[in-house]
């Protein structure tokens, strides 16, 4: 029955004629003209930048002791806490979510209730123009925020401790945007699903910031108790110890957050060698504390960076086909 | 005389409920045509046919001569729509959200900015053209809907529920666009359970009732159809012969007493003259009067008949 619909479905969108992305541009330009003039983003993108400030300065009052003893300065500005304050990797994992939630929640259900789709649909485009055209201005919006932050990062580094980026890391730094990206492309594409789903904005935004919190505060709880229950530790051996730890693992690596955080703790850190419990065997013939050269760091992040890019288009996949199939009418 | 909307033994189901069925509808180039009937009978369902929005379960339809299934975008790049209470982006001005569509519709800045102000100025709207639109009133937002239509020079015009909501000033104002449309050549189709505050505007009606239209053609022809006269003559007249005078009169189809010394005859042509003749000549002419039902009185005692007629059947 379903894959009766879903043939028919298929059928419909094959046979019709003209490109599905006729007025895509339209589109994305006027949702990101939105995006960039309303308040909603005009506050939180205000909120990063003094974040941003905020973080950064107080990383560079505890860099300035070791300087000369790192030879990755630049990308400590980054990762760099100060008490009372977080580094701005931590803030910026906090504010994402909330950014990209931001531009998305209220992508579809919004057109319904201010009763506009029929009418911008009844122009000579298809719905997919109108979907992938607010995804991209969403991805765009967030792209063009991050690259702000890193703008404002670099220079304070710059100016405050006089220290340029090497090479290697600009790279780093860059590719942390690229995996930022994507990790916000996760939030934005929840919420232009749930966008799909609810009528109310109210509902999908809740929706979305509850997904967000169970991740973020209950996600890492929920795997310790699971794999302690599913592998308790009786005797106590080492083996029995690594399957609760690997369990664990596996399960915290169904949140986005812990793929993002990984990603981003070996890029931004040369010296991680390797994500996840390691056994001292595996150590040997390696010098601790040496950093990696960035295409070894690549390839330790690959997995979780690909599994976040993954999501990204699974989560605007499932948007697009629950839209296609959506009345016009509310 | 070409065809600008034809469908044939087009239906949409939703589950079980047949929401438009076996429509064959045909819209000549440059009229005006009126689908009219009460909310639920599946007016809205068929232009959303039309214009590819929702996918028919049998039957074609073909707009300007394209399959608004397989071709909606060249169905849509020549037809204007303006849906039943229209929306637009509050947070935009008029011009900022018309601008939206003519971006939609592919077409340059210059000539977008030329056109955008043309269609403004046609509607009254030149004066609040940067304002914006969350502060417009129903009727602004209407003619707002209609700027849009008109936009992309629109061959054919489909106009949901065009009077809903507005005052009764706004609402005659609002049907004089719609006339001045069709002078520019447009064909136009409005949809409506407002019978007899369009039935002014239409060429040509379509009556809806529960998915089908039931009845078709000219407000005169509907009303010579259902109510066997055009004309409905009030007659107040004392004396004994009346009745039969007036049965008499040629072109009249029915005469019925109201009460005392009135009585209401339906003729299919206007014919107080000869009447008040006749009456004259056979009693004493009191007061006479002339009016032309509606369409709702048609299609209520198109109902009427309907019902009579199965309930005599079974
Ligand atoms: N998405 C839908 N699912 C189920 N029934 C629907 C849907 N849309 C419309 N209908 C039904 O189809 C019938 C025709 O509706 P509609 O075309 O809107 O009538 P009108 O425009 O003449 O008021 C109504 O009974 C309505 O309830
Ligand atoms: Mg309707």
């Amino acid at each position: 029955m379903s894959t009766e619909l879903a043939q028919s479905g298929a059928q419909a969108l094959a046979r019709r004629e003209g490109s599905p992305w006729t007025g895509l541009w339209a589109v994305v330009y006027k949702e990101l003209a939105d995006h960039l003039t309303g308040i909603r983003m005009q506050i939180l993108e205000t909120l990063m930048l003094l974040t941003a400030v905020g973080t950064v300065y107080a990383a560079t009052q505890s860099i300035r002791q070791t300087i000369g003893e790192d030879p990755f300065l630049f990308l400590r500005l980054f990762t760099t806490a100060r008490e009372p304050l977080p580094s701005f990797v931590g803030f910026l994992g906090f504010l994402i979510p909330l950014t990209a939630i931001a531009l998305g929640f209220d992508a579809i259900n919004g057109e319904y209730s201010r009763r506009t789709l029929s009418r911008v649909l009844s122009q000579p485009i298809y719905r997919d123009a109108l979907i992938l055209g607010k995804f991209l201005a969403g991805l765009a919006t967030l792209a063009i925020t991050l690259v702000a932050l890193w703008v404002v990062v670099t220079g304070m580094g710059l100016f405050v401790l006089g220290l340029p980026p090497g090479g290697e890391e600009v790279a780093r730094g860059l590719l942390f945007l690229v995996a930022t990206l994507a990790y916000a492309g996760i939030w934005m594409g929840l919420s232009m699903l749930f966008s799909a789903v609810f009528r109310q904005p109210a509902t999908s935004a809740m929706t979305a910031i509850a997904v967000w919190l169970l991740f973020a505060v209950f996600w890492d709880m929920l795997a310790a108790l699971i794999s302690q229950a599913l592998r308790p530790t009786q005797y106590g051996g080492v083996a029995e110890e690594l399957a609760q730890a690997r369990l664990q693992l596996l399960l915290a690596r169904f949140s986005p957050n812990t793929l993002y955080a990984e990603t981003v703790i070996a890029l931004l850190n040369p010296a991680v060698r390797s994500l996840g419990p390691v056994l001292i065997t595996q150590l040997e013939g390696a010098v601790l504390g040496t950093p990696l050269p960035l295409g070894q760091s690549l390839l330790i992040v690959w997995p979780q960076f690909t599994a976040l890019v993954a999501v990204v288009i699974l989560l605007f996949a499932a948007t697009y086909v629950l839209f296609q199939r959506q009345e016009v009418r509310a | 005389m070409s065809v600008a909307v034809e469908t044939v033994g087009l239906t949409k189901r939703y589950g079980d409920l047949v929401a438009v069925q076996g429509l064959n509808l045909r819209l000549n180039t440059g009229e005006v045509f009126g689908m009219l009937g009460p909310n639920g009978s599946g007016k809205t369902t068929t232009i959303l046919m039309l214009l590819g929005l929702t996918e028919p379960t049998a039957g074609t339809a073909r707009v300007l001569g394209w399959d608004p299934t397989r071709q909606p975008l060249q169905v849509k790049r020549r037809v204007g729509y303006l849906p039943d209470s229209v929306g637009f982006y509050d947070e935009l001005t008029a011009w900022e959200n018309l601008r939206y569509t003519a971006a939609l519709n592919g077409l340059p800045s210059a000539e977008a900015n030329r056109r955008i102000g043309e269609v403004l100025e046609r509607m009254g709207l030149q004066d609040v053209a940067h304002r914006k639109v969350g502060t417009f009133s129903r009727g602004m937002k209407q003619r707002l809907g209609l700027a849009d239509v008109l936009l992309k020079q629109p061959q054919v015009a489909i106009l949901d529920e065009p009077t809903l909501g507005l005052d009764p000033e706004a609402a005659l104002e609002f049907l004089a666009l719609i006339r001045s449309l069709k002078r520019d050549g447009l064909t136009v189709l409005l949809a409506s359970h407002l019978l007899h505050q369009v039935q002014s505007v239409c060429d040509r009606v379509g009556l809806f009732h529960r998915g089908r239209m039931v009845l078709e053609g000219t407000v005169d022809e509907l009303r010579e159809q259902v109510l066997g006269g055009a004309y409905r003559i009030h007659v107040q007249a004392r004396g004994v012969e009346v009745e039969r005078a007036l049965r008499e009169v040629p072109g009249v189809v029915r005469v019925t007493r109201t009460d005392g010394d009135t009585y209401r005859v339906e003729a299919r042509v206007d014919c107080r003259a000869e009447i008040a003749r006749r009456v004259v000549a056979s009693g004493e002419l009191l007061a006479l009067s002339v009016d032309r039902p509606g369409l709702d009185e048609v299609y209520a005692r198109y109902f009427q008949q309907v019902e009579a007629d199965s309930g005599g059947a079974a």
